[in-house]
């Protein structure tokens, strides 16, 4: 076998099959086999590696070099240059190299990101086992199984301070003591895929990027809190993604990291994918657990809560694939490892993605912590074509819309408290001053309507209230005291919603008009024109 | 002893079991919570929100009605924060309903309309956005506009978990949700068996049976129409509370007075057809004894459990009993005997029963039931919309006299009726059967084992040293679950450990019907079955064959129960039906099966 | 797969219902689930079929109703309306000659309306079928469906 001199990743996206990526790949491995180099470059497909805009993109290894918006016609060059002479072709290179840019090698990046789950998205190949196996992959669970026990293990993560990734915060070793501790022998571990929020793809990225990373740190949950199963509820629409985990699943099976007696121990646990159907509810946790039980997904009353009254109501965690994925770095590198990442509060590293209006649209993993303004300005590259910063949703629909005198805000749970806002999924949305606040709120109501389940009069008829109240001012038609009713019903609605769906509208309703009154205000005047609401 | 957990309602400490609602605790503390969807025989479904309290230390206020109680827990039942969002939510309703109130079948009877009146909740502050959906009028008994539904979801917890029919769901998600039938092909092709309980628990005007009053009175105002009314043995013990007097009064003077100002023109009583379906159901039972005939006898006065029955256990419908209903015995009836008696053309007949049940609106529909060569019943009233005429002409029951019904089809004894309470069949077959059996009269004639509101009741008579095992189930979960077992020992052993089971449709037997008052619970249920019973114990004759009516019957016109006449006329057949639709695939029993 | 196929993958089990349906869906070449389908799917579950139609109507994946070769389905949640889909709606509205949720009479093409496929950083974006479309503009979008209209023929 001889050992590859250099590795060439092709980061599979949206955005890059969409500029011909796969057609890419094929007449590179042509002229790979021209010049007879195909045992020695070994070309990888991999994940996002979170930069978009670019076009095909290309990273070679060991020396870590970036290329973007690559044509086919380039390919004899590439391999003429840099994997025949070793010189890198500098006009293709990614130029204008955008600051949050993953950095490996010290080769003149401007800035560092913090990458512990995505350590190795867009670095190995997420449909080999032995490439995760590589790069320390199961260690962790190789420790677990051997050295410590569940408690342990849960008293780990307790120090470590990781609160669930998934939107809430709620502290993971917590959780996994009440639902090891809870009653009864039969338990479950649920991996939270359903990602729905909008804004929100980093739990695809991990899924697709580092499959592996995410079993291991469920398979760690479910020894922890003694289940003998796991669940992955995935969106349906993330095929790739499925795809991906049923191969690492597979894999795992073969290499006896998943099945009877994981890794020789007496620790048997099976893992199995179940698929959504397209609700966003769905991710709430009651609302999965009913959905993987083959109903209606429609939430459950809290109390009881899953830890204790789970699925098939019986004890059961659900976790979210971010928080999970982190959960291998920090058993292998200690708690305190993890705290020395992050806010004393909210330690580790928080994955955001930062769309909208600005140069580099995206995902990145950084500090909890970081500011708003840092993310927008410095990972993001500020705002796209020369314009003018206007306001953020920063949380994903349910979040909130702050305005640039908020753009200090530390991103992490707490700070965020303050602020009355939440860290949610870590969506944030830029808008430029050409935005229509008016027309966003629109957006997101329309989204709410869209999206509740319908179980409960609040939400149900409380969604489409404030959809009709919008649409009234958008069309120039609201009084005044139509924006005060908006509020009122957002907050009557918090209160008395069935689920956080219906109760997190009030978030973007009150941020909205408040921030932005005289937005709003503006539209109430029949005369006033805005392009973005059509008048 | 079950555990015990205290909190504080309101400052005021309270302890309750475990696992007792936060509303439970209330209750005990005497705070009163508003509710809607919340209905004290159903599980809850949490849909409302307007039962929201405060905790201490929860930020938002929780769904009393499915929150359980903890220890220590601090509970504020009513504030202003609670006011506003009690009286927005039911704005919120009524911003997506079609407020037609004073037409509206519910009118004063709906849960929603007094919550609002109960709250001044101010309709002008949101905009209406109902969009008009259209209204299901498939079925002969029951009609759904999803206009005035409120999404509480009893009718779907009725259906699926009290009846296990599961005719209905809900379907489609958000503001598009809506009750609805399999592929929206509506209730009349859905395996819906049209017991109408859903209408008794529907809290509005969303469910609601079809009404049949505007024929009753075109019929009542024809001069050329003989107008014959019967009423169901239930009617009498829910009139009364209807106007004002106490759940369980018997007012059967006083119906038959009120039917008369209607201007009914022969006013007969169901009860008289109860007898005799007693005499026609103990003379099967004991010609099945004795001649081994298939057993356990099943009853069949319950319209909605015959389709249930037809649908779901078409392999057990030999053991159904051939006897019609009473209400189909006496159509027929009033357009043969009657009319031969009374020298009148039955053509000019118009027979007309007040019943507690929707399922008789569509057993007077089935085609088979024209033995009398006219369609036997013409018009079937459920006992709201007998309410609802009532007042329409002014009457109240309470001003009225006591009157005594016609004779020739108007007499009845004590188990016509108990024939209204669950387990009340069952207890006057055996009173009758018994005396078939030994010539002897049964001294103690209070079976009370079959009574009251247990779901399955199974009880061991001893006829003069034969040992009986009997069983009785009400409500179509029950009736599912014991015949799951009959029929699990039927296919194990050849036969069932019961000689004789008696099956309603709906929970409490017919007091509990389909057409009873909205918001009959099951302690009224109960209160109005204890009615009939005290009305049996007031009897002078209490066996059915004891009836001179009944007796008269025999002499003049049917010969003898079983007789030729009676299988022509008082016995029926069923049918097996596609457990989609609810249509009918091939008859399973055959009429005059036990003619000699 | 013929239904029978998929039911027989799947065993009785009642929490498979939306894998069934999903995998049903997916082998009809108009992408939904007929009564025939729902009725069969009940039966072989041992659910009341009201239950089914109750579920099948809950996730916007599943339709009732045949669709085009294509399905084609726009996020319209607010990344994309942000970045423009609402013309983009129009676009495809005026080019295919459809509403939302009709399909087109040489039913070629479903137009649908979703919320966010989770491709924001490419917004405004759509999906043909399971394949994504980003940074979509009007002359990107006749390109499209020019090609797949000709794929289709
Ligand atoms: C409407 C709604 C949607 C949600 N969607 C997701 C989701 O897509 N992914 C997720 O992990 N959590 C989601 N959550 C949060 C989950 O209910 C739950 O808190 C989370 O999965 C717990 O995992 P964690 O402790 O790791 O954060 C959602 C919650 C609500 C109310
Ligand atoms: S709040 Fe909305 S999503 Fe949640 S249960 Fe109520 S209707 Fe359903
Ligand atoms: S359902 Fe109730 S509130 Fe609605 S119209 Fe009827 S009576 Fe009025
Ligand atoms: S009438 Fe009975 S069977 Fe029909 S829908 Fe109502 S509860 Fe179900
Ligand atoms: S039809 Fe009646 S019982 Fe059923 S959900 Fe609507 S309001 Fe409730
Ligand atoms: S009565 Fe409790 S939620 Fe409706």
């Amino acid at each position: 076998m001889t050992v590859p001199r250099m590795h060439v990743l092709l980061p599979f996206d949206p955005d890059t099959l969409l500029s011909g990526v796969k057609e890419f790949e094929k007449a590179l491995l042509d002229e790979l086999k021209k010049n007879n180099l195909e045992e020695e470059i070994k070309v990888l497909e991999t994940g996002s590696i979170g930069v978009t805009g670019r076009g095909i993109l290309m990273v070679v290894y060991p020396e870590g070099v970036y290329y973007a918006n690559l044509k086919i016609a380039d390919i004899p060059r590439l391999v003429g240059e840099h994997f025949v002479k070793g010189r890198p072709v500098k006009d293709l290179l990614l130029g204008e190299v955008p600051a949050r840019f993953v950095k490996r090698e010290k080769v003149g990046l401007v800035r560092e990101q913090k990458r512990v789950v995505l350590e190795n998205a867009g670095m190995i190949d997420p449909e080999n086992i032995d490439e995760y196996i590589a790069v320390g992959g199961y260690e962790a669970l190789e420790k677990v199984l051997s050295s410590m026990t569940p408690e342990e293990v849960i008293e780990e993560v307790k120090k470590s301070g990781l609160r669930g990734r998934g939107g809430a915060g709620f502290p993971t070793g917590l959780k996994w003591e009440f639902t090891r501790k809870a009653e009864g022998t039969e338990k479950y571990i649920i991996c939270n895929a359903d990602e729905g929020e909008p804004g929100t793809f980093k739990d695809r990225l991990i899924m697709e990027g580092d499959p592996h990373k995410l079993l291991e740190g469920m398979i760690i949950a479910g020894y922890a809190i003694g289940a003998q199963k796991g669940y992955i509820y995935v969106r349906g629409e993330y095929e790739l993604s499925i795809r991906r985990m049923q191969k690492a699943i597979d894999d795992a099976y073969k290499y006896n990291i998943l099945g009877k007696n994981v890794l020789g121990t007496n620790f048997t646990f099976d893992m199995e994918i179940k698929k959504g159907a397209g609700a966003y509810v769905c991710g709430e946790e009651t609302a999965l657990i009913e959905s993987l039980e083959g109903k209606r997904g429609q939430p459950r009353n809290k109390p009881p809560y899953p830890v204790t009254h789970g699925l098939w109501m019986k004890p059961t965690s659900v976790n979210n694939v971010e928080t999970l994925a982190n959960v291998p770095s920090i058993i292998k590198n200690s708690a305190d490892w993890y705290r020395s990442i992050g806010t004393e509060k909210c330690p580790g590293t928080k994955v955001f993605t930062i769309l909208g209006h600005v140069v580099y649209p995206g995902l990145i993993e950084v500090e909890m912590g970081t500011t708003l303004r840092d993310i927008i300005f410095n990972y993001g590259g500020g705002i796209k074509d020369g314009k003018k910063f206007k306001g953020a949703l920063v949380g994903g629909a349910a979040g909130v819309f702050l305005p640039e005198k908020f753009l200090d805000v530390k991103m992490d749970f707490d700070s965020l408290k303050e602020y009355k806002a939440v860290l949610g999924s870590g969506a944030i949305l830029v808008m430029n001053e050409d935005t229509c606040m008016v027309d966003m709120l629109f957006s997101i109501i329309r989204f709410f309507k869209h999206e509740s389940c319908g179980q409960c009069s609040p939400c149900r008829i409380g969604t489409y209230e404030l959809y009709s109240l919008i649409n009234k001012v958008r069309a120039g038609e609201a009084k005044e005291s139509d924006l005060e009713t908006m509020i009122n019903l957002s907050e009557i609605m918090f209160k008395s919603s069935f689920c956080p769906l219906g109760q997190s509208l009030v978030m973007p309703v009150k941020s909205a008009i408040e921030n932005f009154r005289e937005e709003f205000v503006a539209h109430l005047d029949k005369n006033y024109q805005c392009e973005k609401c059509r008048r | 002893m079950a555990e015990m957990v205290k909190l504080f309602i309101d400052g005021k400490e309270v302890e309750v079991e475990k696992n007792s609602t936060i509303l439970d605790a209330a209750k005990k503390a005497g705070s009163y919570i508003p509710t809607l969807c919340y209905h004290p025989d159903l599980s809850p479904t949490g849909a409302c929100g307007v039962c929201v309290v405060e905790i201490e230390g929860s930020p938002t206020p929780k769904r009393s009605c499915c929150t359980p109680v903890s220890q220590g827990m601090k509970v504020t039942t009513n504030s202003k924060s609670l006011r506003e969002i009690r009286k927005t939510i039911v704005q919120l309703l009524l911003s997506d309903h079609d407020v037609t109130c004073p037409t509206c079948s519910a009118n004063e009877k709906c849960e929603l309309q007094s919550l609002a009146n109960y709250l001044g909740v101010d309709t002008n502050g949101l905009p209406a956005i109902l969009e008009r959906k259209p209204l299901d009028e498939t079925s002969v008994s029951i009609v759904r506009d999803p206009n005035k539904c409120i999404l509480c979801g009893r009718c779907v917890t009725v259906c699926s978990e009290l009846q296990t029919v599961s005719a209905i769901t809900i379907a489609e998600r958000g503001f598009e949700a809506v009750v609805d039938t399999f592929f929206s092909q509506g209730l009349g092709n859905s395996s819906c068996v049209n017991c109408g309980q859903c209408t008794v628990f529907c809290p509005t005007g969303a469910l609601s049976e079809r009404s049949e009053i505007d024929m009753v009175w075109d019929a009542l105002l024809d001069p050329d129409k003989v107008v014959v009314v019967q009423e169901a043995p239930s009617i009498r013990a829910t009139l009364g509370e209807e106007f004002g007097m106490e759940v369980g009064t018997v007012t059967v003077g006083k119906m038959y007075a009120a039917l008369r100002r209607l201007g009914f023109d022969v006013v007969f009583d169901t009860n008289f057809a109860a007898d005799l379906t007693i005499m026609e159901e103990a003379n099967e039972l004991v010609e099945r004894v004795k001649s081994g005939g298939p057993l356990p006898l099943i009853t069949s006065c319950s319209p909605g459990w015959i389709k249930f029955m037809e649908t779901f256990f078409p392999d057990l419908a030999k053991y159904v009993s051939t006897c019609k209903s009473p209400q189909q015995m006496f159509g027929t009836l009033s357009k043969t005997y009657f009319a031969e008696e009374a020298g009148i053309d039955p053509s000019k007949i118009v027979s007309v029963s007040i019943m507690p049940c929707t399922a008789k609106k569509f057993e007077a529909r089935r085609p088979e039931m024209r033995d009398s060569g006219f369609q036997d019943v013409d018009y079937v009233l459920t006992t709201r919309e007998f309410v609802r005429m009532l007042k329409s002409a002014g009457l109240d029951l309470k001003e009225l006299p006591d009157e005594r019904p016609d004779e020739l089809m108007g007499m009845y004894t004590g188990a016509a009726t108990i024939f209204g309470a669950t387990g009340g069949v069952m207890e006057a077959a055996v009173r009758t059967a018994y005396w078939m059996i030994t010539g002897k009269e049964l001294e103690n004639l209070d079976v009370t084992a079959v009574r009251g509101m247990a779901g399955i009741k199974e009880a061991e008579l001893d006829i003069n040293g034969l040992k009986v095992k009997v069983a009785v189930a009400h409500g179509l979960g029950n009736a599912r679950e014991l015949l799951t077992k009959v029929r699990k020992q039927i296919e194990e052993t050849g036969k069932s450990e019961y000689a004789f089971i008696e099956i309603m449709a709906c929970p409490g037997g017919c007091v509990g019907g389909g057409g009873q008052p909205k918001g009959s619970t099951f302690a009224m249920r109960a209160r109005r079955g204890e009615g009939l019973y005290a009305e049996d114990k007031s009897l002078p004759l209490r066996r059915s064959h004891e009836n001179p009516a009944i007796k008269r019957i025999y002499e003049k016109f049917l010969k003898k129960p079983g007789s030729g006449v009676s299988h022509k006329l008082l016995h029926t057949f069923y049918y097996k039906r596609c457990d989609l639709s609810g249509c009918t695939i091939e008859s399973v029993t055959e009429k005059h099966a036990n003619h000699h | 797969m013929t239904r029978e196929e998929v039911l027989n993958k799947y065993g009785k089990s009642k929490d498979n219902l939306l894998y069934i349906l999903h995998d049903i869906q997916d082998s009809n070449p108009r992408h939904y689930l007929t009564e025939e389908d729902l009725k069969e799917v009940a039966k072989w579950l041992e659910l009341p079929y009201s239950y089914v139609h109750g579920v099948a109507t809950f996730y916007s994946m599943f339709s009732l109703k045949p669709r085009g070769k294509y399905i084609i389905r726009v996020c319209e949640s607010p990344t994309c309306h942000l970045m423009g889909a609402s013309n983009i709606i129009i676009e495809l509205v005026k080019s295919l000659g459809v509403g939302i949720g009709e399909t087109t009479k040489d039913e070629i093409f479903t137009l649908e309306l979703t919320s966010c496929i989770g491709v924001c950083g490419v917004a405004p974006a759509m999906m043909i079928n399971s394949e994504v479309y980003g940074n979509l503009t009007s002359e990107k979008i006749a390109q499209i469906i020019d090609e797949k209209r000709r794929e289709s023929k």
